[in-house]
């Protein structure tokens, strides 16, 4: 049992709606108190904190750490670490593994390895059909019990209306959130870049709006006059937000998030064929990226994430459509959300878009710093200026077109249930 | 979009799209895409092609390149244009290899930079680069030791350059040098076509008066307005007036993709008949990038007619590429000149 008192840190915590210069009080790896020091509390360990931000431990709703099956690319004990270096504390793994997350061992071996890692905390998706491939569901009571807090079928379609309208069904008749990444297999064919200006340029097969707005007003009629938990995963349009906000106002019980690197990068950045910029879905116009920003000021999306897809060298060195998409993403989640801050967005509202609002949607007892739960948390200094780089990441996948970029505000302490899992 | 100011100069993969191809004199190093290169560029490519031209009819060779080494890399099947790169490389005195390496070569676990890494080291001084996908040409001029030269020979759907160059040359001998009172409408397979992207870029940087693109709104590719076209999905209405009238080959994999319903109705709609081509200026050429498709997109009559400038396009073809290798490889025209004369 060990005392920590995080000393006169400026204190962050959306959920409780708490933003103030003050201490912090750990005891037995839970919170203790704020502000004033519980009876009888004597300090093992204090960490001063006069110039520092408090936050809660940062959630991000998806994360590939490439094991089971992609180890070339990366492992979870890599992923994680490198995710806790960036204040991650909770990360979320989407089904699409080698094997396919669609029964309960492939559940206990990620499990055990992110234990054994003691990183981050990994929470698993499961598949919504077997396989993903679209034609039978999951044993999805079986996944929830092994662990798996949501179903997803990844950017995988299910063609058949009527299997996707019992798996959600069945879905909620266990009380599982479905998590959707909307995507229309026959728009987005062999498509590496947005239907507009550059794609044609360049000769590149596009991706239209409509790939993800049409799978996504399926998605919503489907699930209209139901209580069904639809969540939907990396929004690119402007279109998109708009049906959201809809389905909201009409009582749905849905949820949005955006990648981090859609808040900051557009289809303009793929104009040199640099493959460090291809992504699903991808980037889009100067007006969607704005439409983003401004539904998370709004709330329509409620969680930013890192998307983070970690990539060995090979898979970025060719011509751009022969290249696999994906950013390794999780070191600069924090450092995009805060940049967002720099550009007008409300700091509550950043803080909150990865701490309570995704751990909400994944239905977690995480993301904040209520007095009793466990300390996870992040204490970033808001006044370093720093530059990232690839040289200096520590997920196993390079891949990322941030490199060079300058940011302000980095993380100096990662804690997990009381302890330092990652200390400048 | 946000922050360009503190934006990469990538490292790894990406140098400037347009700049990979100049020296530092702004000369020319690579030639992957007009885009990007200047009117004074292209008139010098066009130029140097007028001198080769001369050349091919008296002299059938020159030692301009002699103790060069030009490969072909073709990872798409392709007699035609590999013949006339080849044949341009030789009558500039280059060594030439001619690789063809099919998709099924490059899946064996060999990478497209393991490939090059192979054939650097043979002591080459050229890549001539076709490949299906976009940005291929850029990427290999990426990659390669610094003293090899990339021509790209189409890549994807983007860029054909010394095709478009050819077309431009054809214009040129057919219309004169000043392109500012033409009018130039493109028919056909604009979303598919690598060719009509360069004519589209090296039209509007030669100043050409009107460019126009002409077809079904399924062969249109989005916001291509913004190279800098006007659109038409008529063909009376496109090619009204025309000077030039370039016809694209069709592919027939285009039916079963549902971008269109049937050969017929095609040359029904956008096929180049005599009848139609009368709407053209009175004095129109025909042009068209080659193989034909006779009696889909255009009709044997107009490609066999005395409008049609096709074949000619298959001469002057030799001659840019002539010019480009040796613009490339930095041999300028002059001492090719004075090289002549002994040789001759």
């Amino acid at each position: 049992m060990s005392n920590i008192l995080i000393k006169n840190a400026r204190i962050i915590d959306p959920e409780n709606n708490l933003d103030t210069q003050t201490d912090l009080f750990i005891i037995d790896q839970r919170i203790a108190a704020i502000g004033q020091a519980p009876d009888g509390f004597n300090a093992d360990e204090t960490i001063e904190a006069d110039k520092l931000w408090l936050i809660p431990g940062i959630v991000d709703l998806s994360a590939r750490l490439r094991e089971p099956g992609l180890e070339h690319k990366a492992n979870i004990e890599t992923e994680t670490r490198a995710a806790s270096s960036a204040g991650i504390t909770t990360l979320c793994v989407p089904p699409d593994t080698d094997p396919v997350i669609d029964e309960p061992a492939v559940v206990e071996l990620i499990h055990r390895k992110a234990k054994q890692a003691q990183h981050s905390h990994v929470y698993t998706l499961g598949a919504l059909t077997a396989g993903l491939k679209g034609e039978h569901l999951s044993e999805m009571a079986a996944l929830k019990e092994a662990g798996c807090i949501g179903v997803s079928n990844c950017r995988k379609p299910v063609k058949n209306t009527l299997i996707l309208r019992r798996a959600f069904e069945y879905a909620s008749t266990h009380n599982i959130t479905v998590f959707i990444n909307a995507t229309d297999e026959y728009l987005s064919k062999e498509g590496c870049a947005h239907e507009g200006p550059i794609a044609s340029r360049l000769g590149l097969t596009p991706i239209p709006y409509a790939a993800e707005t049409a799978p996504i007003a399926q998605v919503l009629e489907l699930i209209r006059d139901t209580d069904i938990r639809v969540h939907f995963g990396r929004l690119s349009c402007a279109r998109s937000i708009e049906l959201i906000c809809e389905a909201k106002s009409a009582g749905l019980k849905v949820s949005a998030d955006v990648a981090a690197h859609q808040l900051h990068l557009t289809d303009m950045d793929i104009s040199s064929f640099n493959s460090d910029y291809h992504v699903l879905p991808p980037l889009r116009t100067q007006r969607d990226m704005n439409a983003l920003r401004q539904g998370i000021i709004e709330g329509t999306i409620s969680s930013i994430c890192s998307d983070h897809q970690p990539h060995e060298i090979d898979a970025k060195l060719a011509p751009f459509p022969a290249t696999e998409p994906g950013i390794s993403a999780v070191e600069t989640l924090l450092p995009l959300t805060l940049k967002l801050v720099e550009n007008g967005m409300p700091l509550s509202t950043a803080i909150a878009s990865i701490t309570i609002n995704p751990a909400r949607i994944l239905g977690l007892d995480s993301g904040h710093l209520s007095v009793g739960s466990y300390a996870n948390l992040c204490l970033i200094d808001p006044d370093r200026e720093w530059t990232f780089s690839r040289e200096d990441m520590l997920s196993h996948g390079k891949n990322t077109p941030f490199s060079g970029w300058s940011f302000t505000g980095k993380v100096v302490r990662t804690m997990i249930e009381g302890h330092s899992v990652f200390s400048e | 979009m946000v922050n360009k100011a503190t934006r990469p100069t990538d490292e790894l993969i990406g140098q400037d799209l347009w700049n990979i191809q100049l020296n530092e004199h702004g000369q020319l190093k690579h030639f992957l895409t007009i885009e990007g290169l200047g009117t004074n560029i292209l008139n010098q490519i066009l130029d140097t092609a007028e001198s080769f031209a001369g050349v091919n009819e008296s002299v059938k060779k020159v030692p301009l390149l002699r103790g060069k080494t030009i490969v072909n890399l073709f990872f798409e099947a392709s007699t035609r244009t590999r013949t006339t790169f080849e044949l341009a490389a030789k009558r500039l005195s280059a060594d030439v290899l001619n690789m063809n390496i099919s998709a099924s070569a490059t899946s064996k676990g060999e990478t497209l930079l393991d490939t090059l890494r192979n054939l650097e080291a043979m002591q080459t001084d050229m890549f001539i680069v076709r490949h299906a996908d976009s940005g291929t040409a850029h990427f290999i001029a990426n990659h390669v030791s610094p003293h090899i030269r990339v021509l790209n020979a189409g890549d994807g759907r983007h860029a054909h350059p010394t095709q478009a160059m050819l077309d431009m040359f054809t214009i040129r001998r057919n219309k004169g040098a000043d392109f500012g009172g033409l009018r130039v409408a493109i028919v056909g397979d604009i979303m598919h076509s690598r060719v009509a992207r360069s004519q589209i870029h090296a039209l509007n940087t030669l100043n050409t008066g009107e460019v126009r693109v002409v077809g079904p709104k399924t062969l249109i590719p989005k916001d291509i307005d913004a190279m800098g076209v006007n659109v038409f999905y008529d063909l009376q209405e496109g090619i009204r007036d025309a000077d030039v009238v370039i016809m694209l080959r069709l592919q027939k994999e285009r039916m079963t993709g549902a971008l269109l319903p049937s050969e017929q109705e095609y040359f029904n709609l956008y096929g180049l008949t005599e009848e139609r081509l009368q709407i053209a200026k009175p004095d129109a050429i025909v042009m068209h990038p080659g193989p034909i498709n006779r009696g889909v997109e255009i009709d044997s009559n107009v490609a066999d007619g005395e409008r049609s400038v096709i074949l000619s396009q298959v001469t002057y073809g030799i001659a840019v590429r002539m010019a480009v290798m040796s613009l490339t490889l930095g041999a300028n025209v002059a001492t090719q000149k004075q090289n002549q004369e002994p040789n001759s």
